[in-house]
């Protein structure tokens, strides 16, 4: 019979060992955005999802050609 | 890539709102929360300048350093998001902004603070991109579309710039350059209405 309590008490002392982390963070699953939607109907044209240098290349040429209009009238 | 920024020309800005309603209604977003909105100083006297304020996406985020539950995170862009699913809704970061970027849903009987909304610069959040999750919670993914964010893509005037700091700095120095002035025009002394007009009295311009 003491062993068993012991056994019980000694589960119920351990208990603490095997808790679960509880502490927060931010989210840090986020998918980068080279990788695409996987739309294609909604994607821009001139770049190839997953090419982070192609990604780079076509938002780089769209920040000049929609925002710079010196670049396009020169 | 460097880090993604918008940057406003105070000179070009016409309180047109193109960019808020724009905003709105690519991200469906709900009633009581703008993510951007035009801010105009002098309002009705001649001279008066607007600007379009959103989350700044700060290289040292104070939202981010007095979250209690540190839901923000930043992508390799430099554009702060955050994860609703670990915001508890205190509003800290509403009273660390200098720009009044989050915003806060009135949800429930008693108007209990929902999970902060805020700007993302069309790049989702944390779930899968271009997912319907995504969508309903922090609106479109445009950058993982290839695209800019469309308050600036729809700017008519071109007085939002967004993308890479770079090459939106480069842009405005274009213009400055091409003006001959107008570099200092966002200031204390366009702010507070000094004699100078738009130039700080006694600094450097």
């Amino acid at each position: 019979m003491k062993k068993v309590v012991l056994v019980i008490f000694s589960v119920f002392l351990l208990a603490a060992c095997g808790e679960k982390p509880q502490s927060v963070g931010g989210s840090q699953r986020y998918e980068p955005a080279f990788m695409g939607t996987g739309m294609a109907a909604f994607t821009a044209p001139g770049w190839k999802p997953g090419d982070k240098t192609s990604w780079e290349l076509a938002l780089r040429a769209r920040m000049q050609y929609g925002q710079n209009e010196y670049s396009r009238s020169n | 890539m460097a880090r993604m920024k918008f940057i406003c020309d105070s000179q070009r800005c016409i309180e047109c709102n193109g960019c808020v309603t724009a905003c709105k209604n690519e991200n469906e977003v709900p009633w009581g929360i703008n993510r951007r909105r035009v801010v105009t100083l002098n309002d009705g006297v001649p001279g008066e300048k607007s600007i379009s304020v959103a989350c700044m996406h700060c290289s040292d985020a104070p939202c981010m350093a007095v979250c209690p539950v540190q839901c923000f995170y930043r992508t390799d862009e430099g554009v702060v998001l955050h994860d609703k699913d670990v915001c508890i809704g205190c509003g800290y970061c509403s009273y660390a902004c200098p720009f009044g970027a989050p915003q806060f849903p009135a949800q429930g009987t008693f108007g209990v603070r929902g999970k902060m909304d805020k700007c993302t610069f069309c790049a989702g959040g944390p779930e899968a991109n271009g997912s319907e999750a995504e969508f309903e919670k922090y609106g479109r993914n445009r950058l993982a579309e290839g695209k800019l964010p469309i308050c600036a893509e729809m700017c008519s005037t071109k007085a939002l710039l967004a993308g890479d700091g770079d090459v939106v700095a480069d842009i405005l120095r274009t213009r400055v350059v091409q003006r001959g002035a107008g570099a200092e025009i966002w200031g204390w002394g366009t702010a507070y209405g000094t004699k100078a007009g738009g130039k700080d009295a006694g600094a450097k311009s």
